[in-house]
């Protein structure tokens, strides 16, 4: 075994141990906690298969954004010191059986199957030629995807404005309370 | 790094994505479901760039198509949060269980 090899099992047992956190752990807060951990080692995953810009990517977008957002609301919604209560036993116990014959399943898929690599040149990946292909308008280029993203980033932004805006009403009728 | 095979990684990402389920299934709190969402999205991306780094070393898509499932799950838990914060202004919880209005 090479120190890769040790390492990418290393990555993957973090990966799984705090996703398995994740989503079992009752105090609320730390289970976002475990969930930033779980996405530094997905990171970490793929700094270990070389892909040094998606994990860059992976850690801005994921740790910087998504997670201090989640906790931001956790803040605004619910008291953070409080454990939630727990799942009801049946359901739990189903939902285990159901997921666990459901990765048997398809990890005897996986295994059944042979993966052949159609050519055997080396993978190398630079930034230049992401952002060449990503804006290029001829063949395997991806411009049309990359603004429409952009359109539905903006439309989602506008959209949580206009979803999370307070409403004046209450406010208007205690002004008018008031008055009279 | 050649040492570990494609089907390892399969393993992992397939593992991840149960564990998403589980979460989904057990946990009634709209935040946490949504963190569990976010693993399952995480266990594709996994998915995209195994296979496009093993199967197609000369192609880009994978890396393209996680980039994108990066930037949708963005926007789509800003928005989900969004609604959180409302259905927690009008119901001041944010079970699902609470939530039963448009139910039958």
């Amino acid at each position: 075994m090479s120190p890769a090899t040790i390492i990418f099992y290393i990555i993957s047992a973090f990966i799984l141990g705090t996703g398995i956190l994740a989503v079992t752990t009752r105090k609320i807060f730390r289970a976002s906690i475990w969930l930033l951990f779980s996405l530094i080692g997905i990171a970490a995953l793929y700094f270990w298969m070389q892909l040094e810009f998606l994990a860059a990517v992976q850690i801005i977008v994921y740790v910087g954004g998504i997670v201090v957002l989640i906790i931001f609301s956790i803040f605004l919604t619910i008291k953070s010191g409080e454990e939630m209560p727990k799942p009801i036993l049946i359901r739990s116990i189903f939902s285990a059986l159901a997921v666990l014959f459901g990765t048997r399943f398809v990890v005897r898929l996986i295994s059944l199957y042979t993966f052949k690599p159609i050519s055997t040149t080396a993978f190398n990946l630079s930034v230049n030629q992401i952002g060449t292909q990503m804006l290029d308008t001829k063949d395997f280029g991806y411009l049309l995807p990359f603004e429409l993203i952009s359109i539905l980033l903006l439309a989602a932004m506008i959209g949580c404005i206009v979803i999370a805006l307070k409403s004046n009403d209450k406010e208007a009728t205690t002004f008018q309370n008031s008055i009279q | 790094m050649s040492e570990v095979p494609l089907t390892h990684i399969l393993f992992l990402s397939t593992c991840l994505f149960f564990i998403g389920i589980y979460g989904l299934f057990t946990r009634r709190n709209m935040i946490t479901m949504l963190m569990s969402i976010e693993l399952m999205l995480n266990s594709v991306n996994i998915n995209f760039v195994a296979f496009n780094k093993y199967l197609y070393p000369e192609k880009l898509d994978g890396i393209f198509f996680t980039i994108f499932v990066i930037t949708i799950a963005a926007a789509e838990a800003a928005v989900a949060i969004a609604i959180i914060i409302n259905l927690y202004r009008s119901h001041h919880s944010i079970d699902v269980e609470d939530a039963t209005e448009m139910k039958y």
